[in-house]
């Protein structure tokens, strides 16, 4: 009782830890450290997995976070590190981003995450259900930090996160999807990653820079 | 076995297409694929007819008559498509729009997007069937991208992020469908995501979190089918790619992402009762078809116009199967199969057409029938049969959904017919001059195989006239699963 009650709180602490994760990227403005904050949201996500696994004693989760560990903290991340030294881009800056309005507007999206997924953790029989409103606001923010960027590599790192908050989601609401479907998924991520790599070059090409002011001509005449 | 077929021979063709790369047969080869896959599909169909649903491999794969048809029409149009594209992308190639390695590129990954969409239409898993979406998202935005212009880049971005963001809502509605099973299913024995599971449990499971995991699969789904306002991804993708993906797209992908969301209100309804996601759809198709009927009138680009055409017929088939019930289900099934054999057969002609004047813009192309007589009465017709011309097939079902929308939803009706009127408007006056009219551009290098054009449109025409006995039971079958 005190095993689990411990560890439940430890996952609330994670989860917090991934939220204040999910705010300070919606403040940073350099794309580098936007890709480590990435990494650190994976590491959060990887321990977190590995409690509940533990609490639960689901091999399958092990799995699951294993997976998380070499995807999410290692592989994307030295990718994406690797892709913005190619593109010669790891100094890169965003100028137009209104920090305090957006961080504004992410505390409401928090509370209304909060509001929406309080009725339904009510139901959950996991030690982890006080984390889903977290999940939702991590999805929330990320989903928030994609429209309010320009570049390419920030939006691509938004759109992860996102796959992140859902993980998290799927993890604290059911003890994660069926092995299968976490695989699947994992591999959409990766290919997904794969293929805009190979659009950073394409864009490049084109427009000699990576802002997406340039993609914004095709409209309705 | 079939189905291992008709799975296995497009993941094959696309591994054989990556290695023969641009040899002269590709595109045959390409053909070839197709064709094969059609008769495994058809001998799927054979097989359910005679023996009924089947479930196979640990019930991780399930074929029904509300799949089975769109499996058929999925494999007949990837067939049809492939046979058009031979001449097509070769005239592409003789222009200089396209390299050998694109055209490898383009090969390979047209089958594997056949290969994601026939598994997203007969897996029994809500989470494969997540997976076997954006794998077929994935498996195109390239080829959005294709000829490497600024637009297409643009196009082929906004096509991923925006369906990227939809179909991460739509793994959250799946991720809390799992939840409510696994409290009825349990986590062990991997069963709480299996369809015909969950539909036989689906009274049982929390109203609350199905309504909330419905308005998440909807606009998750609904992103890919195109729905109002979620649709500004799909006019872009089909002007800039090549024009048999705007065919494929079109007629194809929308209705298996259609698919997903009607296989997932089925659930839904049988947890909170039909009011709820039947409104939901209902409103979000009116919105969709009114809304596009009106963007058709700005639009001057030809592909442009006719991807709107889709969003409006979306529109009208997710109005319809909002409304519910046997007739409206039957309709909107009917809808589907002649809306994606009627688009695909415009966007094969519309193709030619802007390869014959070496523009989109409608403007310029003028007297297509003087040059190509085919390709002049091929748009001619496909045209006069989308919008809803008696006798062709498009008419019979939407008299089906005004007549049903009259008599369940009186004060939809004036607003559907809005959306139709402006739509024939609309089109009927901007295709008119580029079929008829002055024009003197020299013919194509490679002459264009149309007879698909005009299979399709006969194959309107037919049901328009007549549906086969076979056919009908067949269709109110699939109508009676869906239910609502």
């Amino acid at each position: 009782m005190v095993r689990s009650h411990l560890i439940a709180q430890l996952l609330n602490l994670l989860a917090a830890g991934l939220l204040l994760l999910s705010f300070s990227m919606l403040s940073r403005r350099r794309t580098q450290r936007l890709i480590n904050l990435y990494a650190w949201q994976g590491s959060i996500l990887f321990l977190s997995t590995c409690l509940v696994a533990y609490d639960a004693g689901l091999k399958e989760l092990w799995y699951s976070a294993a997976l998380t560990l070499l995807l999410k903290v290692i592989l994307l991340p030295v990718i994406l590190h690797r892709l913005i030294q190619r593109l010669g881009a790891q100094w890169d800056t965003e100028p137009v981003v209104d920090i305090p309005v957006t961080m504004l507007a992410g505390l409401g999206l928090v509370i209304f995450a909060f509001g929406l997924a309080e009725p339904i953790s009510h139901l959950a029989t996991t030690i982890t259900r006080n984390t889903l409103g977290i999940a939702l606001a991590v999805i929330l923010l990320s989903f928030l930090m994609m429209i309010t960027r320009r570049k390419a590599v920030t939006q691509v790192i938004g759109f992860l996160a996102m796959e992140n908050g859902l993980f998290f989601a799927a993890t604290s609401a059911t003890y994660g999807m069926p092995m299968v479907i976490e695989l699947g998924i994992a591999l959409d991520v990766l290919v997904g990653v794969f293929i805009l790599g190979i659009f950073f070059f394409q864009i490049r090409e084109q427009f000699d820079s990576l802002d997406l002011h340039h993609l914004e001509s095709l409209k309705d005449e | 076995m079939e189905l291992l077929l008709i799975l296995g021979l497009p993941l094959l063709g696309t591994l054989l297409l990556a290695l023969v790369g641009a040899r002269r047969y590709a595109a045959e080869l390409n053909v070839v694929i197709s064709l094969a896959t059609l008769v495994a599909a058809g001998f799927l169909v054979l097989r359910v007819i005679r023996f009924g649903p089947l479930l196979v491999w640990h019930e991780q794969f399930l074929v029904d008559s509300f799949n089975v048809f769109l499996v058929a029409l999925t494999a007949f149009v990837g067939f049809t498509t492939a046979i058009f594209s031979r001449p097509y992308m070769r005239i592409e190639q003789h222009h200089g729009r396209l390299n050998s390695r694109r055209l490898r590129l383009y090969h390979s990954m047209y089958q594997l997007f056949m290969a994601a969409m026939l598994l997203a239409l007969l897996t029994n898993n809500m989470g494969l069937l997540w997976v076997a979406m954006e794998a077929a998202t994935l498996s195109t935005v390239l080829l959005v991208s294709l000829y490497r212009t600024k637009a297409s880049l643009e196009a082929a971005w906004k096509y991923f992020i925006l369906c990227g963001v939809g179909i991460a809502q739509a793994l959250f509605g799946t991720i809390l469908l799992y939840f409510a099973a696994e409290q009825t299913l349990g986590h062990e024995g991997m069963t709480a995501l299996l369809w015909t599971h969950l539909n036989a449990v689906k009274g049982h499971l929390e109203p609350r979190v199905l309504a909330l995991a419905m308005v998440f699969l909807l606009v998750g789904y609904g992103t890919k089918v195109g729905l109002v306002p979620l649709h500004s991804w799909l006019p872009d993708a089909h002007a800039e790619g090549p024009t048999p993906v705007s065919a494929v797209l079109s007629g194809l992908l929308l209705n298996v992402a259609l698919y997903a969301v009607v296989r997932c209100k089925v659930l839904v309804e049988g947890a909170i009762g039909p009011a709820l996601p039947g409104r939901m759809l209902m409103g979000f198709g009116l919105i969709t078809a009114l809304l596009a009927a009106f963007f058709l009138w700005r639009q001057r680009d030809i592909k442009r116009l006719f991807a709107y055409s889709s969003i409006e017929h979306m529109g009208i088939i997710t109005f319809a199967f909002g409304i519910g019930g046997p007739i409206a289900n039957f309709a909107a099934l009917l809808h589907m199969t002649v809306h994606s054999l009627t688009k695909s057969s415009i966007f094969f002609t519309a193709g030619h057409a802007t390869q014959t004047a070496g523009t989109q813009r409608m403007e310029e192309i003028r007297g297509m029938v003087n040059i190509s007589p085919t390709i002049g009465w091929g748009l001619m017709l496909g045209s006069i049969a989308i919008l809803g011309v008696p006798p062709f097939g498009v008419f019979a079902s939407e008299f089906l959904i005004l007549t049903t929308a009259m008599r369940e939803h009186p004060w939809t009706t004036p607003l559907l017919l809005i959306a139709l009127a402006m739509a024939f408007a609309a089109i009927f006056s901007k295709v008119q001059p580029m079929v008829f009219g002055e024009n003197d551009s020299p013919p194509l290098p490679h002459s264009p195989a149309l007879t698909p054009v005009f299979v399709h449109l006969g194959l309107v025409l037919m049901l328009g006239l007549f549906m086969p006995h076979a056919l009908a039971s067949w269709y109110r079958s699939a109508a009676r699963l869906i239910g609502g």
